[in-house]
């Protein structure tokens, strides 16, 4: 796959002219040498403009994929976004003042009252290290940078080098157009975009670089079966283990793409060598990250590789067999006979460990992966998650826009050129499309495949477009025999028939080509700046004067927690808030969204659902000092506590029957007005969220106790709180800190038991 | 009462005083007496600032130089800054020069009182009379009592201080006002004559008094005025002689009046502003230098959007608000940063040398800093730093590494504690500085790129490979 250039060269370049050597008889003549010189010098450089050309774009593109995810920083402030970036921040900072063993031996206490968390045991420590390490250069350089600016930048720079990436991995591919339009495109893709803007400082951030650098390494070696590549391609998965959980698609992908390729007939010496070395060599890398451990010989997720990997010794003892023996009939024995015995004795070990319980089974995401249904009906704690839904039509054109349509083209393009490296574009394609549609967030793994097929076939298409346009206008002006030839060597990829019309459709169709290109540019710009670029902690909106109204309610809670609280308090809120209140708020958590330990969550999620004095008691129990609710009444903001509730009740019903789902329903409808369910109106979370809020008027023309986010009138407005105070509430309301009183000194009168209704 | 121990432990030491006072005898104390004193005690916010005027006569032979101002061991630590000035001429053309105060001891003064000596102009001869002013300003004085109030209580405190003035001297007639905010006043010590009108109490007027004489008072009373402390406040002036000066100032704010207790309803605060956290504060107004320009206001998890910026030609105002309303005993901590154009700021004095003008002190009004630090970091490769403050301060230099720095940026620090508003006034730090150390980082970031495209080009040119073609 050599890189065929864009332009085809009109002349075959002559050999340099040496200037000086060449004596001028007199100054005319010496004049017209001169300019022809400089002339055939320019015509020279052709290949090098091209590079120029090429160089220049792959430039724009890195710069372009940089600053296009700056939105957030230039419209907020240089922030961290979201939930999970405030832990990754949190342990980048502790990295950074402690050093690499403290980060590694980091017991923390701080999260998951009382169990605490081995975080250098339990983290992908990847970005981490990454981010330090750019800081500490930084820091080298003497560039005075604070680490949350690197942080925040990480995944921008990380997007930037990706593009690069993608335009080697498209130029592996196809051709080094192809690159760089998949390079363009990556650069500016939503569904990329949503997990790499600034500030947005998560292991997908790096991962997606990490994951497309294996795979064109991969390739690359798998072209080549060069030791070299393949080492190469074996630290490139070694960094994806230690960036991201999602390296379980690449150990699952690759043996896949080599078994394709083994049915397929397509063995050779490249691929067992390239296999081989990045399997052995990256199984060794991975399992010195603490998390990952031994899983690589361990778990069931990576027995496929392991099964790939000896099958491929199989294939290639049979071949020396074959190869050794002439004999077809013994050898037709021999393999019969190998055949069996290997797959007995690979079914038998991986019967004896499963039963062993030597390789674990399959986790419950694993699962929920392969089967949607899964996680619905028996792991409520994943099906929580709105990033784990299943995909809708609409975000997949929000995130890919054209990209959908190319798809298809580009794999038709790949099957009508199918190579070594196009068989693997296409069945990544395929997979991680699949896996996209099934989970929302895995958008994200399928992105760079889409852009490297939709440049195929953009690309593919243009050539053979722009060398129909060229053809004619050539045939045209000259009509020589070189022409044809040119076109030839251009045309390669094109298709044979000549088009119907000839060169105005062509024209015509890539004025089109250009026309949805350009589409594709705006709406990924759109989509940036309207979806993806707003940090989730601070919320902003238009007033009614049409001026931008700022709700910084959250970052106010955690600042009054970290200032106004005892160092030691421990603060009980649903897990979301977990890492933004340890890494914010300074304080310790009961659950976090690490959410490793599903009774801990149910505990809490059982408490929320409980009435007020089976909350103390479970409070209480767990030394919870302040509860955090997350309030939207009085803003309209949806995402908050209440409209999570019934998760809580679902995941704290999950562990605890006590706590039935119907009980909060009223017919199966979700309530919180007058006819909400009695359970509902004394479950904690109620209370907490409506504590004094019936005094509130909301909105003009609204009874006092309005709640905006749902547009009714609460049917409790006089909650009284017995074991709980209100510590502190945001000026917006939207986050209530509640201070658990410890229990008074003389025991209460025993009360009569209460009529349940 | 829980006061009423410390009331006499007071009284106790003050009758040792008096006692005390008759054994000292000491011949230029005695030939000083204070023909009038009058002393107005300024309580409206929590800074405590003491007006003074004492009408000096000298009746021994020799003329004095000096008077002496005392204090008593429980303001002493106590106090900010103490300041004197002569006043010359009648009411309408009242003058006042300043006069130099340096803190000094006596050899056989009563323990812990501390003595602060005003230089006079020209030593007072025998038989003449001067009129001195004094002003001290008191931090941390006002006691909060009761110690913690809920959100719709109102803030009251204690005040301590005596009736009569500490002084060497005999005083022949002497009188004190205190000032109070509002006319709440819960309760204050009657030492007759006393009398209350409105919002002043006047103690006085007493008749000659003996050296040391002391009669404790309290009064209780509200107030209401925002409690702002500053702990702890880094001043961080960077001096870039390509034409800017960045400030950056870190605050951890307290309010130290009476302590929040029990519930903070958002309701209440929100519905009935004027009875629910009269004491809280949510707003603080910093006074910047004119032509401010990039000013920030963070805090360590990112900014704070509740600032609004005044600029005018004279002064720029800053009005911030802390992420939420400061109730007793919570904390804030912020940064304020923003930079200055260099010309406002910089001058070459007569000798060549470079000085830096700038204002010490807190730029919050009102506030007391209880550690000050000010940090003047100055350009690469300058030399022979030196500051001139016109109070002790401490000092020590530092290195600090900036951006592409290589040798490091020599730091003066100027370090003091209890910092009030009246510090407020200008410090001069000289500097050498030689201007082509100015353009050492463009040169370094030049030569840096130069290297790279020499190393691209040289790659570009070189055939590395060990094949032969």
């Amino acid at each position: 796959m050599g890189g065929s250039t864009n332009q085809p060269s009109p002349a075959p370049a002559p050999a340099p002219a040496p200037a000086p050597s060449a004596p001028a008889p007199n100054v005319d003549t010496g004049e017209s040498m001169f300019s022809s010189l400089s002339l055939k010098n320019m015509k020279l450089k052709t290949k090098q403009q091209e590079v120029l050309i090429r160089v220049s774009i792959l430039g724009l593109v890195y710069i372009l994929a940089f600053i296009t995810r700056l939105f957030s920083v230039l419209r907020y402030e240089s922030m961290i976004h979201e939930f999970d970036p405030y832990f990754n921040y949190r342990t980048t900072l502790y990295l950074t003042e402690k050093g690499f063993y403290e980060f590694w031996n980091w017991f923390d206490s701080e999260s998951w009252y009382p169990l605490g968390r081995i975080i250098g045991g339990t983290l992908y420590p990847g970005l981490m290290v990454t981010a330090s390490l750019i800081y500490w250069t930084l820091r080298f350089l003497r560039f005075a940078v604070h680490i949350r600016e690197v942080c925040v930048l990480t995944a921008p720079f990380f997007a930037s080098n990706t593009t690069i990436v993608a335009y080697f991995f498209g130029k592996e591919i196809w051709d080094s157009g192809a690159g760089l339009v998949a390079a363009a495109l990556i650069a500016i893709c939503p569904g990329y975009i949503s997990r790499s803007v600034a500030g947005s400082y998560d292991n997908e951030g790096v991962a997606i670089f990490a994951l497309v650098l294996t795979f064109y390494l991969f390739v690359k070696a798998v072209n080549t079966g060069s030791l070299s590549w393949s080492l190469a391609s074996a630290f490139g998965y070694f960094y994806m283990v230690s960036a991201w959980g999602g390296y379980v698609f690449i150990i699952n992908l690759i043996p896949l793409y080599v078994l394709v390729l083994l049915i397929t007939g397509r063995f050779s010496m490249r691929l067992y060598i390239a296999y081989n070395c990045m399997y052995v060599l990256g199984s060794l890398l991975a399992m010195q990250i603490q998390f990952v451990g031994f899983q690589h010989v361990q778990s069931g997720e990576h027995m496929a590789a392991m099964g790939v990997f000896f099958l491929m010794q199989v294939v290639y003892f049979l071949g020396w067999v074959k190869h050794l023996l002439r004999d077809t009939k013994l050898f037709q024995f021999f393999l019969r006979f190998t055949v069996t015995c290997s797959i007995g004795v690979g079914a038998l070990a991986l019967g004896a460990g499963m039963a062993s319980g030597y390789i674990s089974p399959w986790t419950g995401r694993f699962y929920s992966l392969l089967d949607p249904t899964y996680a619905k009906d028996f792991i409520p704690i994943i099906a929580s998650v709105s990033e784990h839904q299943p995909t809708a039509w609409s975000s997949f054109m929000f995130d890919f826009h054209i990209l959908l349509i190319l798809f298809p083209a580009g794999l038709y393009f790949c099957f009508k050129k199918l190579s070594d490296t196009t068989i693997f574009i296409v069945m990544y394609g395929l997979t991680s499309m699949y896996f996209a549609s099934v989970m929302v967030r895995l958008i994200l793994v399928a992105t760079p495949a889409m852009c490297l097929i939709s440049a195929i076939a953009v690309s593919a298409t243009i050539k053979n477009l722009t060398s129909l346009i060229r053809t004619k206008s050539r045939s045209l002006l000259s009509g020589s025999g070189k022409t044809s030839g040119s076109t030839k060597g251009s045309s390669k990829n094109s298709l044979d028939q000549s088009p119907p019309f000839g060169k105005n459709v062509a024209i015509a169709l890539l004025v089109g080509a250009f026309y949805l290109l350009s589409r594709y540019a705006i709406h990924c710009t759109w989509v940036t700046s309207e979806a993806y670029s707003s940090p989730s902690i601070v919320l902003a909106a238009r007033g009614a004067n049409g001026g931008r109204v700022i709700f910084d309610d959250y970052r106010e809670a955690y600042f009054w927690l970290r200032q106004n609280t005892p160092p030691d308090a421990k603060v009980m809120s649903w897990w979301d808030y977990g890492y933004q209140i340890t890494a914010m708020g300074n304080r310790t958590v009961i659950v976090d969204n690490n959410t490793w330990n599903n009774t801990h969550i149910a505990t809490v999620g059982r408490a929320m659902a409980s009435e007020e004095d089976e909350a103390y008691e479970i409070m209480r129990s767990l030394d919870v000092d302040y509860v955090l609710v997350v309030f939207g009444g009085v803003t309209g903001y949806s995402s908050d506590d209440i409209n999570k509730f019934l998760w809580m009740v679902r995941i704290g019903g999950g562990v605890y029957p006590v706590i039935k789902e119907p009980d909060y329903l009223v017919n199966g409808e979700y309530r919180i007005d007058q006819g909400a369910a009695p359970k509902m109106l004394n479950s904690l979370m109620y209370k907490l969220c409506y504590y004094r809020f019936g005094e509130l008027t909301t909105e003009y023309g609204k009874p006092p106790g309005y709640d905006r986010a749902r547009g009714v009138e609460i049917g409790n407005k006089d909650v009284q709180l017995e074991h709980l105070e209100e510590a502190f509430t945001t000026s917006n309301w939207i986050v209530r800190i509640y201070k658990v009183k410890p229990p008074s000194n003389r025991p209460k009168v025993i009360k009569p038991p209460r009529n349940r209704l | 009462m829980e006061d009423l121990p410390k009331l006499r432990v007071a009284l106790v030491f003050s009758i040792l005083l008096i006692f005390l006072s008759s054994s000292i005898s000491s011949s230029s104390l005695q030939d000083i007496q204070i023909v009038n004193a009058e002393r107005r005690i300024d309580l409206s916010s929590h800074i405590i600032r003491v007006y003074l005027t004492l009408k000096v006569e000298n009746t021994g032979a020799s003329p004095a130089s000096e008077i002496l101002v005392a204090f008593p061991p429980t303001q002493v630590e106590n106090i900010a800054t103490v300041k004197g000035a002569a006043t010359a001429g009648k009411r309408k053309k009242k003058t006042y020069v300043p006069l130099t105060v340096t803190p000094t001891t006596l050899p056989d003064a009563p323990d812990g009182v501390q003595f602060y000596s005003v230089a006079l102009l020209n030593p007072l001869k025998s038989g003449e009379t001067v009129t001195v002013e004094v002003l001290y300003v008191l931090t941390r004085s006002l006691e909060p009592f009761p110690e913690e109030i809920s959100q719709s209580e109102p803030q009251l405190v204690y005040f301590r201080d005596s009736a009569i003035i500490l002084s060497p001297y005999h005083v022949k007639e002497q009188t004190t006002f205190v000032k109070i905010p509002s006319n709440k006043v819960e309760s204050f010590t009657r030492v007759e004559p006393t009398n209350r009108a409105g919002t002043e109490i006047k103690y006085g007027q007493y008749d000659n008094r003996t050296p040391y004489s002391y009669s404790p008072i309290l009064v209780h009373f509200e107030n209401n005025s925002p409690f702002s402390v500053v702990e702890e406040l880094v001043r961080e002036v960077e001096i870039s002689h390509w034409g800017s000066l960045q400030i950056t100032e870190h605050y951890t704010l307290a309010h130290a009046g009476a302590r929040h207790k029990g519930v903070f309803s958002r309701v209440e605060y929100q519905s009935r502003p004027s009875i629910s956290g009269v004491s809280s504060f949510k707003q603080l107004l910093a006074r910047l230098p004119p032509r401010v320009h990039s000013v920030y206001y963070r805090d360590g998890i990112g900014n704070i959007s509740t600032s609004h910026l005044r600029t005018s030609n004279s002064k720029s105002e800053l009005e911030i608000e802390p992420r939420y309303p400061l109730f007793g005993g919570w904390k804030a901590t912020f940064v304020i940063g923003y930079g200055l154009p260099l010309e406002d700021f910089l001058f070459e004095s007569a000798d060549g040398k470079r000085y830096l003008n700038f204002t010490f002190g807190c730029p919050l009004v009102n506030t007391v800093v209880d550690k000050f630090t000010m940090k003047v970091v100055l350009p690469e490769g300058s030399k022979d730093p030196s500051a001139v403050v016109s109070f002790p301060v401490e000092q020590h230099l530092e290195t600090s590494y900036s951006y592409l720095d290589v040798v490091g940026r020599t730091v003066v620090v100027l370090e003091k504690k209890n910092v009030v508003p009246e510090h407020g006034i200008p410090f001069q730090v000289y500097y050498n500085f030689n201007p082509i150390f100015m353009l050492a980082e463009p040169f370094m970031l030049v030569s840096v790129f130069f290297l790279f495209f020499v190393a691209c080009v040289t790659y570009l040119h070189m055939d590395i490979s060990i094949r032969k073609s």
